[in-house]
């Protein structure tokens, strides 16, 4: 089976060695920006540290000049060498950002693979409308096919993220926001939300699967054989807040359920259920878990 | 019902920790109040100190808040630390989730507001005066007000622990998982008059302290003679004013949400989260400089006493202050480059937030210099500034890098971002709070702070923070996410037990600091500071008694130019002797008054009758307040006058001490 049971926690996670093209772009982005600035800053340091022993007061040989407070020259290269070094990051920021957007589609001649991707209280829903099926707390993609991710939230603010595929972006009811990423090669990877939701919110990792286009297909059809069907009453019992949920998958979705969702057709994901007024356990924790 | 929702199920009697942690404090608190009884020192503290309108007493109550409430967010982060480092490997640690989302929400809201914030204000509240050659604030009965509010605040924060719960949304409440549906408890109605009361204080002491620096300053103290940490107070007190009112604002939209069923950042109903983000963050930003200013002042009047040298670049300073305090307005969308604003809108915040590191950047170099030519002393206050010149480039830089949208997109909400703004906050304003603390800590008691138990609290303290904090850079790089209450991904875990290590050598430091103080208590005669200048320093503070008089100065400083008490100790060693003695006159100051206490006792009855739905009691401690200020407003008598021969005596004694110093000095020079 590639949807293997083991949890999250034994994919690979680090953003430093990426297994997507936007994931290694982000990365170049930010080691860059890093080589650029330490330029300066090792220098700044060192100079600290050597002013600050030359200039000790117990240095006899150390020329003391109390008269030395204003230098034209020195204020001038002291404004200029940040401005220069912003320059030239301001340049790589304008850039990258728009390279770089979430939104904007990658390059690629085949139509890229939809998926719809919804967070709830607290586990993550993947529909996959091409292929008809939905899955959770386990995301499979092709390798080499580009993904357009399509987010929302059943509830609270969640962010989507997989380091090692890439960028992360907000989900939120009532909202859809978008994001393109595309695995480079076969592997197992760590995916979590990156914002705090809740309760429930430590346990709202996934494992992500890249597999061949070919392998993607057979699992798709697989899942078409077994499972449930996601309609909307299958929904509303799966928003119900629940935690530490095991992957499975759905063997088919009723169409338009993610713009329902969007388009608040379906409601916004109940609480907790209301406690006594003085009870501290009036906690989202307590109501339908595991 | 009589006590609203308040009834025997608000007291978790199932949690051990935070009861014990309550009967701690409780313990403590009676055992204080037994000794302040059984030696009679009940008159006293009433008289001197909670009345007090005094703006250098007020300052020490403000420090001393800050400082115990830093030392409760500490227990808070030894108990995330540690948690972190146990829930790994299937375990889920001694803090389930609903008390661990309270632990690292109450750590947050009590560093920034209830440790970071009072411990500034009451460094400015102290200083500004006195290095302005002023004789108090501009309202020193608004001063107390403001005091006794942002203790109010404190209050019902650690209330919390042991009545009901306290937020677990973050220290920063996102909507919509801080609205009623997704958080029904009391946990945010805690957070939210907490910090509504206490913001009401912060407001009114940043109009008290621009007012101050605007407009009461001694006779030749222009703009361009004011020390630095007067421009930089400045700076963060216009940041108060005008970012402070976006957040009682944005709080009070929440808190109808929650009360009034109305629909501001709700899912339902055309409520819009992303505006709660914006707005909040539209403050957020700007406090981070509130409170980074006036450590920048700080660490300029320190780097510039000990390398005996004036401040190299004063007006390039002034400048980049200025610069910082505009820029830092254009900044606040770069919390959320990951909301899907579009490339544009994440570039412009994105540049205009590394155009920042301009001003930090010229504020480095400018101390660099500072030091350049100098004859440098290492007392503790220039321990704590050198650390934060070294670490802090390092954390400028990681913020820069956040800047960077592609970037950010793979480090956002990370524990690279924690380790960053920790790296900025406990390195730039924490360091310069414990080197304002030790600087001007003979100004306020009249007795320096032991060296040895310094140093000895400084390395461990910066070993222990480079280690933390390096950790979590290291594991953000990884891919972890804060706010996990246990850990699944084993990579991970190596370095979280850095971080704890690191969390260890702290707790030594902090103990050190406590020595410290308890050593240098009990040797006060020692180290007693005779002359009032311990430090050779150069601005006014320094040229009247430690502690001063409650009057300043006997007269008021007539300043002719920058470092105005630099060059009057400079004329009397020149000419061998004091300038001659003034002509002494009788002083107006204001009467203490119980205003403030009294307001902030029923501004805690407010709160607390809010947060539990007891109408009455609220509507009672509307009254009440109200009552208290008509009562203040329709007082007789506002001040009273010192006598012109305390004064005189006053400044006798100093001048005697003065002339003592100056012939010792005249004998080690012949």
């Amino acid at each position: 089976m590639l949807l293997a049971i083991t949890l999250a926690g034994c994919a690979p996670t680090s953003i430093l060695t990426p297994q997507g093209a936007i994931a290694a772009a982000n990365r170049t982005i930010l080691l860059n920006a890093l080589t650029i600035m330490l330029a300066i800053v090792v220098p700044t340091i060192l100079a600290t540290l050597a002013f600050a022993w030359w200039f000790r007061a117990g240095n006899t040989r150390a020329r003391f000049r109390p008269d030395f407070v204003y230098s034209g020259r020195i204020e001038m290269i002291v404004w200029s060498i940040p401005i220069l070094v912003i320059l030239f990051l301001g340049g790589v920021i304008w850039a990258g950002s728009h390279d770089l957007d979430p939104g904007r589609p990658l390059p690629s001649r085949v139509r890229p693979l939809e998926v719809q991707v919804v967070s709830l209280d607290w586990k993550w829903l993947f529909i996959y409308p091409g292929q008809g099926v939905a899955s959770v707390n386990a995301l499979v993609v092709p390798v080499g096919l580009p993904a357009r991710f399509r987010l929302t939230s059943a509830s609270v603010m969640n962010s989507f993220f997989v380091p090692q595929l890439g960028s992360q972006i907000y989900t939120m009811n009532g909202m859809e926001t978008n994001l393109n990423l595309v695995a480079d090669r076969a592997t197992r990877m760590y995916g979590q939300s990156a914002h705090f939701s809740g309760d429930g919110f430590s346990d709202m990792n996934f494992v992500v699967t890249a597999v061949p286009v070919a392998q993607f297909n057979a699992w798709a059809s697989r899942a078409r054989q077994k499972g449930q069907v996601l309609d909307a009453r299958g929904y509303t019992w799966l928003a119900r807040q629940s935690q530490d949920v095991r992957p499975y998958t759905y063997r088919a979705v009723q169409p338009g359920l993610f713009d329902a969702i969007v388009a608040q057709r379906l409601q916004p994901a109940p609480g907790p259920q209301q406690g006594r007024g003085g009870d501290p356990h009036v906690s989202p924790g307590t109501a339908g878990t595991r | 019902m009589m006590f609203g929702k308040l009834n025997w199920s608000a007291i978790p009697t199932e949690q051990p920790i935070p009861l014990v942690a309550a009967g701690v404090v409780m313990l403590g608190m009676f055992a204080l109040l037994g000794w302040v009884t059984k030696r009679g020192y009940w008159s006293y503290f009433w008289g001197e100190w909670i009345t007090s309108v005094d703006h250098k007493r007020i300052g020490v109550m403000y420090t001393m808040l800050g400082i115990v409430m830093l030392v409760r967010g500490f227990i808070d982060a030894i108990m995330m630390r540690s948690q972190q480092s146990l829930a790994t490997g299937g375990h889920q640690g001694y803090l389930p989730p609903e008390h661990y989302d309270q632990i690292f929400s109450a750590h947050g809201t009590i560093m920034i507001f209830f440790g970071a914030m009072p411990f500034v204000i009451g460094l400015m509240n102290f200083v500004v005066p006195l290095q302005l050659g002023a004789r108090d604030v501009a309202f020193p009965t608004l001063n107390s007000v403001s005091f006794w509010l942002t203790a109010s605040g404190a209050l019902l924060v650690n209330v919390s622990l042991v009545i009901g719960e306290f937020a677990r949304t973050g220290w920063l409440p996102y909507a919509p998982l801080s609205e009623t549906t997704y958080s029904p408890g009391v946990g945010v109605d805690y957070y939210l008059w907490a910090i509504q009361i206490s913001g009401v204080g912060t407001l009114m002491s940043g109009i008290n302290l621009v007012t101050t620096i605007l407009k009461i300053r001694a006779p030749g103290m222009s703009y361009f003679r004011m020390p630095m940490f007067c421009w930089t107070a400045l700076g963060s007190n216009m940041l108060i004013v005008a970012a402070f009112p976006i957040l009682t604002a944005t709080l009070a939209m929440l808190t109808l949400d929650r009360y009034m069923g109305f629909h501001f950042f709700t899912n339902e109903a055309g409520g819009n989260m992303m505006m709660f983000v914006n707005l909040i963050w539209a403050w957020g930003h700007p406090e981070v400089y509130i409170l980074i200013l006036p450590a920048f002042g700080i660490f300029s009047e320190v780097i510039s006493t000990f390398s005996g040298k004036p401040l190299f670049g004063y007006r390039s300073m002034v400048a980049a202050t200025l610069f910082i305090v505009v820029v830092s307005f254009f900044v606040w969308l770069h919390h959320f480059f990951t909301m899907g604003a579009g490339a544009d809108v994440n570039a412009f915040f994105g540049i205009a937030t590394s155009v920042i590191a301009v001003g930090t950047g010229v504020k480095i170099y400018n101390w660099l210099f500072t030091m350049y030519g100098g004859r440098i002393r290492y007392p503790t206050p220039m321990l704590w500034s050198m650390a934060f010149m070294v670490t802090f480039v390092i954390g400028g830089m990681t913020g820069v890098l956040l800047a960077v949208p592609p970037a950010d997109f793979m480090l956002h909400n990370s524990m690279f971002l924690v380790a960053h703004f920790h790296n900025v906050i406990v390195g730039g304003v924490v360091f310069g709070a414990f080197a304002g603390y030790t600087f001007w800590f003979p100004k306020a008691f009249g007795f320096r702070l032991d060296e040895r138990w310094g140093k000895i609290a400084f390395w461990p303290s910066v070993g222990g923070f480079v280690l933390t904090f390096g950790a979590l850079y290291v594991v953000g790089l990884e891919g972890m996410t804060r706010r996990l209450q246990h850990i699944e991904v084993d990579e991970w875990v190596p370095w979280l037990h850095v971080a704890s290590l690191g969390v260890g050598f702290m707790m030594i430091g902090v103990a050190a600091q406590v020595v410290q103080l308890v050593v240098s208590i009990r040797d006060r005669e020692r180290l007693c500071d005779k002359t009032g200048d311990p430090w050779d320093g150069r601005s006014l503070e320094w040229s009247t008694t430690s502690p001063p008089p409650p009057f300043n100065f006997p007269v008021q400083p007539d300043v002719h130019g920058e470092e105005a008490y630099w060059g009057i100790k400079q004329r009397a060693i020149e000419a061998q002797q004091l300038a001659p003695e003034p002509g002494y006159e009788a002083i107006e100051m204001p009467r203490n008054t119980p205003t403030g206490f009294i307001t902030a006792v029923f501004t805690t009855l407010i709160g607390f009758a809010l947060i539990w739905h007891i109408w009455w009691l609220a509507a009672l401690g509307f009254v009440g307040a109200y009552a208290t200020f008509v009562a203040f407003a329709w007082r007789d008598e506002e001040e009273f006058e010192v006598p012109v021969e305390e004064v005189a005596s006053a400044d006798r004694a100093r001048r005697a001490a003065r002339e003592a110093w100056l012939a010792d000095r005249d004998g080690q020079a012949a």
